[in-house]
């Protein structure tokens, strides 16, 4: 499982820093979106990887990592992903208004003469 | 618990609330509640620095969870000087917006309250993720700042800044969660405790996410080369905003001072002062950079802009040198810097006001945003108290800006600088960084007169004005009190320094911020 959760946030990553350096806002954005989920993965990652276990404290069981999953990291994504979300939209519109004041949509450029 | 702690966040918190319900209806009531509000930060800020100014730090806990498992809030003297920053710019700017600007667009006064409480919290909170949270909600709230007034110049500086602002976020993250992921701790004192004992196989890796912590925060303090995307945002923002934002790029140097000084201090076993030297190097070539910037620049925001570089170049590279009297003086720079930067933000506006360049900006924005109606009330508004001799006022400022900018004597800025240099060249062999840094202070400062005398010698003699500009007392009197505070400082600089003697030592020496936050949580209570 290790594998494969490292290999995505490596793709994912890959692929958002990729974008990011394209030269059209649309591309950025997705870019950016894209590289959030790597960082969200990798927060995620970082309580531990284990399957099947409990999500919180049975009844009468000692507080120790080993039972149950870390539930802080899980508290931090929400949070990432919460604001990661607000922020992308944010921009979303300042591309909207961009593309409309400059009539193109680079991010720091100007449209090749055809 | 005494709640004081929370007000700083709570209070502009509840205003920019209250400013959203109340809508654009009653303008009165929402430039009343503002007024209140940055009002009462000042006061706030002057109590909590009162109280700061002892070996104790001030912890508050929300929800009374012990520090390890709930949000702490911490005072100390940095912390209470920031806000006290935070509160004193904030007013000044939002009496000045008050002339016209905060009716260039909608939502300006919520949004600044938000900017407030974002700015407060970062600089109270003791844990790294809600450091995170309110870099956000601070970020959020400039990003609507800094898009005031609408316009190409500032879209397109704005889609740059949150561009680069969403990325410095993602690293913030990945630093966060590595360092989690690690010590399995946020809460900074208690990861000061547990550096001690990192695993040494582990303790590369952590390193390495604090490094990339470190990207986040100098992206933010625009260090060189993270720092491209300051000058043209704060030149293409309204003159309020851009006022305010210069003291974001100061959150980035706090965070630094705080988490830098916390983790690798004099506790962090083989990691001491990890990095430090790079960010000397960082700081001398951001100075470079500014300067350059200083010089090449003809447009006086644009040179604000740059010298917001160069002073947070010189904070860096005296804060790297990791010796507590050089931070103390960095910490008298970063106070006189800030002070004066905001003055010189503001001040810009009017100088310009009378070559009709930023007017013509000006009428555009009221262009499109302003309703006939309003602009009626405008021009009753705008002929105002003509202050006598207004140009005479303007260059006086002008020139006490350059004074500080420059940090040349009798004021404050020169303090700053001579306090940051005389521990770095005193007894005992020079070592060749700070021969160099020497140099670099005073060769920016020198760039910094040359392109301020420049500056003015063009506004003030050799195309004076058409018409001498018609300046409002409101716009003119926030400019005043900034620059009679350098003044102040500069003149009570003796209590100051000792002030800034014992933040310094405080952070060096962070025994009493670990115990303070992690002192034995509230006795329990009976249930």
């Amino acid at each position: 499982m290790e594998l494969v959760l490292s290999l995505a946030i490596g793709v994912l990553a890959g692929s958002g820093i990729w974008l990011l350096l394209r030269p059209r806002t649309f591309q950025v954005i997705i870019g950016l979106s894209l590289l959030s989920y790597a960082v969200n993965l990798f927060i995620f990652s970082t309580g531990g990887l284990r399957t099947g276990a409990a999500a919180i404290l049975e009844k009468g069981e000692m507080g120790t990592l080993a039972r149950y999953a870390d539930p802080l990291p899980q508290a931090l994504v929400l949070t990432a992903i919460v604001i990661g979300f607000a922020t992308t939209a944010l921009l979303l519109v300042v591309l909207l208004a961009a593309r409309g004041l400059t009539g193109t949509d680079h991010v720091d450029g100007r449209e090749r003469d055809r | 618990m005494d709640h004081l702690t929370i007000a700083p966040i709570v209070l502009p918190m509840l205003a920019g609330i209250a400013m959203i319900l109340i809508g654009d209806r009653w303008r009165g009531a929402t430039v009343a509640l503002g007024l209140a509000s940055c009002l009462g930060l000042v006061v706030l800020a002057v109590l909590l620095l009162g109280l700061a100014d002892a070996p104790v730090v001030r912890v508050y806990r929300l929800g009374d969870w012990p520090a390890l498992f709930g949000i702490v809030l911490v005072l100390d003297r940095l912390s209470a000087l920031m806000l006290l920053l935070v509160a004193i710019l904030g007013a000044a700017a939002f009496t000045f917006s008050l002339a016209r600007w905060h009716r260039a667009g909608p939502n300006f006064h919520p949004l600044f309250q938000f900017q407030l409480m974002g700015l407060n919290g970062a600089f109270l909170t003791g844990d790294l993720f809600n450091l995170f949270v309110f870099f956000e909600v601070m970020l959020a709230a400039s990003y609507g700042l800094a898009l005031h007034g609408s316009g190409t110049a500032r879209v397109r500086a704005g889609l740059h800044y949150i561009i680069v602002n969403l990325v410095a976020s993602l690293l913030f993250l990945v630093g966060v969660s590595v360092i989690y992921g690690i010590s399995g701790t946020l809460n900074m004192a208690d990861l000061a405790m547990r550096m001690r004992n990192v695993a040494p196989e582990d303790r590369a890796l952590l390193e390495a996410g604090a490094a990339i912590l470190g990207i986040a925060f100098l992206t933010k303090a625009a260090m060189w080369p993270l720092g491209f995307w300051l000058s043209p945002t704060y030149a293409a923002a309204s003159t309020p905003a851009a006022a305010v934002l210069s003291i974001l790029s100061k959150v980035g140097i706090y965070a630094v001072l705080r988490v830098w000084l916390l983790l690798f201090g004099t506790d962090a076993g083989e990691s001491i002062g990890f990095g430090g030297t790079l960010i000397t190097l960082g700081g001398l070539a951001t100075i470079a950079f500014g300067s350059i910037a200083v010089l090449a620049t003809q447009n006086l925001s644009r040179l604000a802009g740059a010298s917001v570089m160069v002073s947070s170049g010189t904070l860096l590279a005296a804060i790297g040198t990791g010796q507590v009297a050089a931070t103390a003086g960095a910490l008298f720079y970063l106070t006189t810097s800030v002070l004066a930067i905001g003055a010189f933000f503001l001040l810009i506006e009017l100088v310009e006001r009378g070559r009709e360049v930023g007017a013509d900006v000006l009428a555009v924005t009221r262009e499109a945003f302003g309703s006939g109606e309003e602009e009626e009330e405008d021009e009753e508004d705008e002929v105002g108290v003509v202050i006598p001799g207004s140009l005479a006022i303007l260059g006086f400022a002008f020139l006490t800006c350059t004074l500080l900018l420059a940090g040349l004597p009798p004021l404050s800025g020169f303090l700053a600088k001579f306090a940051i240099l005389s521990p770095l060249l005193g007894a005992g062999p020079v070592p060749a960084l700070s021969w160099v840094l020497l140099g670099a202070l005073v060769l920016s400062g020198l760039a910094a007169v040359v392109a301020m005398l420049r500056a003015g010698i063009e506004v003030f003699w050799a195309s004076p004005a058409r018409r001498t500009p018609a300046i409002r007392v409101i716009e003119i009197a926030p400019i005043g009190l900034l620059l009679l505070l350098c003044v102040a400082l500069s003149a009570g600089a003796g209590p100051v320094m000792r002030y800034m003697q014992d933040t310094a030592q405080a952070l060096h020496a962070p025994g009493g911020y670990l115990g303070g936050v992690l002192a034995a949580p509230p006795a329990e209570r009976v249930r």
